[in-house]
């Protein structure tokens, strides 16, 4: 379990994280979403012990950062943004060095190879030097050096930047299937990467959380009106932008006229569906509705209007 | 210790993965060699005396070349950030760096032993225990070098930066006393004393000295203590 309070960073004048509080628990994949520079890497090098907080607290299984940072070390498997790698050293050499660090030699790391050459698919680079191997492969490199200790915890930034459409599908089922098993708590800015993997999205917008919840929690909690696009022909402008008066629950927002034709857009509320009406008000006008298409708020406008300046309370 | 060794051999592996340490050994061996076999034959002297001197101005760069990456190349490709969150010790992280580029060094040195075997080939009355405290004074030499490189790498992560900081500082105290005369009668000794030619000349006269032995050890200990605290630094910031 990641348990977080009040935590806090600065570096010199500027605050990157503002007093952010979570708890992430056991077998859950959390995602943490958020602009480049909202402060979601700078979370989670403080949370590795890369980085000492400026205040707050950081417990990872009921331990300290700041007391016992090696314990937690032991525990968690970290893949950085940049993946950083010894790019002159063989593979199996990375992960030798990584895995003897971590006190895993002799029968114990081969065993250990095994699992994370099988778990992430390096069979054909293992003898191969870093530097000859492909983007994917050094992502995957990346991934199985954070799990060569099989740690309980697993913490991702940005794990599938830079890899290519079948690359991330293989690497998030990876993530998902480790997530069965170990708490996973990934980074990302891009929504449709954390909305495939998690069970649930953190979303943090200059320094600070201003969401946290499932897919669907985040969806209700956040979504706005409905906005309805239609096509009308035979109504005079005058009518349309008067439903307002006679359909108390339908916003008029915008119309456009084109060959005849009025592009009108209305707004109303999540809770209400004004559309039958609005047909039979529609029919009572000698009106022509050619088109009604109703477009909610999705995930990508929510995490649009949680990271846009001034929109935080969207 | 195994961490330690972990890193003394990840950092080796480095050094021969790579040009690096093939470069080095060869330039140091034939730049040793030719300013020594230039004037052994003219002199006619049964010792290394002329190599003991040429040494010393050879290490003042080649052990900031051989140092500059050991951190400031971790820093800046990033690696830096894996080292720092796994349960390493920075004095452990340090020491492993040290110890892989004191032990580059010590091969350099070893390739001289060439010459040590010419002179016990062609030489007469030859002073082996002189020969050996001077190998003892350059490899005291060569180690303080490293521990001030190691720290020069460890305040930037721009090796070329570090590099020029490094020849500038292993400069100042190789070039302390013979500046001797710019400084005040009072700090003199005190100057002389943080010298590090003035100490490497009492080892190389066969003269082996508890002072001169506390002076290397304790230059190498401040210099590693700087860079433990310089990394520490870096995690508060």
């Amino acid at each position: 379990m990641i348990k977080v309070t009040d935590l806090s960073k600065n570096y010199g004048h500027v605050e990157a994280v503002k007093s952010i509080s979570f708890e992430i628990q056991d077998g859950e994949i959390v995602g943490f979403l958020g602009a480049n520079g909202a402060g979601k890497t700078t979370t989670l090098k403080m949370i590795t012990g890369y980085l000492v907080p400026t205040e707050g607290k950081i417990e990872v299984n009921d331990l300290n950062i700041i007391d016992d940072t090696h314990e937690i070390q032991k525990q968690i498997g970290y893949l950085p943004e940049l993946n950083p790698l010894y790019t002159e050293m063989r593979v199996y050499e990375h992960f030798e060095f990584l895995a003897g660090i971590r006190n895993i030699t002799g029968r114990p790391f081969k065993d250990a190879l095994a699992r994370v050459v099988e778990q992430c698919g390096l069979n054909g680079v293992i003898h191969k030097n870093i530097s000859e191997c492909s983007k994917g492969y050094k992502q995957r490199i990346g991934l199985a050096s954070a799990m060569i200790h099989d740690p309980k915890i697993l913490i991702l930034d940005e794990p599938v930047t830079g890899l290519d459409p079948n690359q991330i599908v293989e690497i998030r089922g990876l993530i998902k299937k480790l997530g069965k098993e170990k708490l996973v708590f990934m980074s990302s800015h891009i929504l449709q990467e954390i909305q495939a993997t998690v069970d649930r999205i953190m979303i943090i917008h200059e320094g600070e959380i201003v969401a946290n919840g499932t897919s669907d929690e985040l969806m209700s909690n956040f979504m706005g009106n409905v906005l309805l696009n239609m096509e009308i022909k035979g109504g005079s402008v005058e009518s349309i932008e008067h439903i307002q008066a006679k359909l108390p629950s339908v916003k008029f927002i915008s119309m456009e006229n084109s060959n005849g034709i009025q592009h009108v857009q209305f707004e109303y509320d999540k809770g209400q569906d004004p559309r039958e009406e609005l047909f039979r008000y529609a029919v009572d006008n000698n009106w022509s509705i050619l088109k009604m298409t109703p477009h909610t708020t999705n995930l990508e406008d929510i995490f649009r209007d949680l990271t846009t300046e001034g929109d935080i309370n969207a | 210790m195994l961490n330690i060794r972990m890193v003394f051999r990840r950092e080796m592996l480095g050094f021969f993965n790579s040009p690096m340490a093939y470069i080095f050994l060869v330039i140091f061996a034939i730049v040793n060699g030719y300013f020594f076999t230039n004037t052994f034959f003219l002199f006619g002297q049964s010792d290394l005396r002329t190599l003991f001197d040429i040494v010393p101005l050879v290490y003042l760069f080649f052990i900031p070349a051989v140092s500059m990456g050991l951190i400031a190349r971790e820093i800046n490709i990033g690696t830096m950030e894996i080292i720092s969150t796994l349960p390493l010790n920075t004095y452990e992280f340090v020491m492993g760096k040290f110890l892989a580029g004191f032990s580059l060094i010590l091969l350099g040195l070893a390739a001289t032993s060439i010459h040590f075997f010419t002179l016990m080939a062609v030489g007469t009355n030859v002073d082996i225990g002189a020969i050996f405290s001077g190998y003892l004074g350059l490899a005291l030499m060569g180690a303080t070098f490293t521990a001030i490189g190691v720290y020069t790498s460890s305040v930037t992560e721009n090796q070329v930066v570090a590099f020029i900081i490094g020849v500038f500082v292993v400069l100042v105290f190789y070039m302390l006393d013979k500046m001797l005369i710019f400084v005040p009668h009072s700090l003199a000794g005190l100057v002389q004393f943080l010298a590090v030619d003035y100490h490497l000349s009492n080892i190389s006269r066969g003269v082996i000295d508890s002072r001169n032995l506390v002076y290397f050890f304790s230059m190498i200990g401040f210099f590693i203590f700087l860079t433990i605290q310089t990394l520490e630094v870096r995690r508060w910031k």
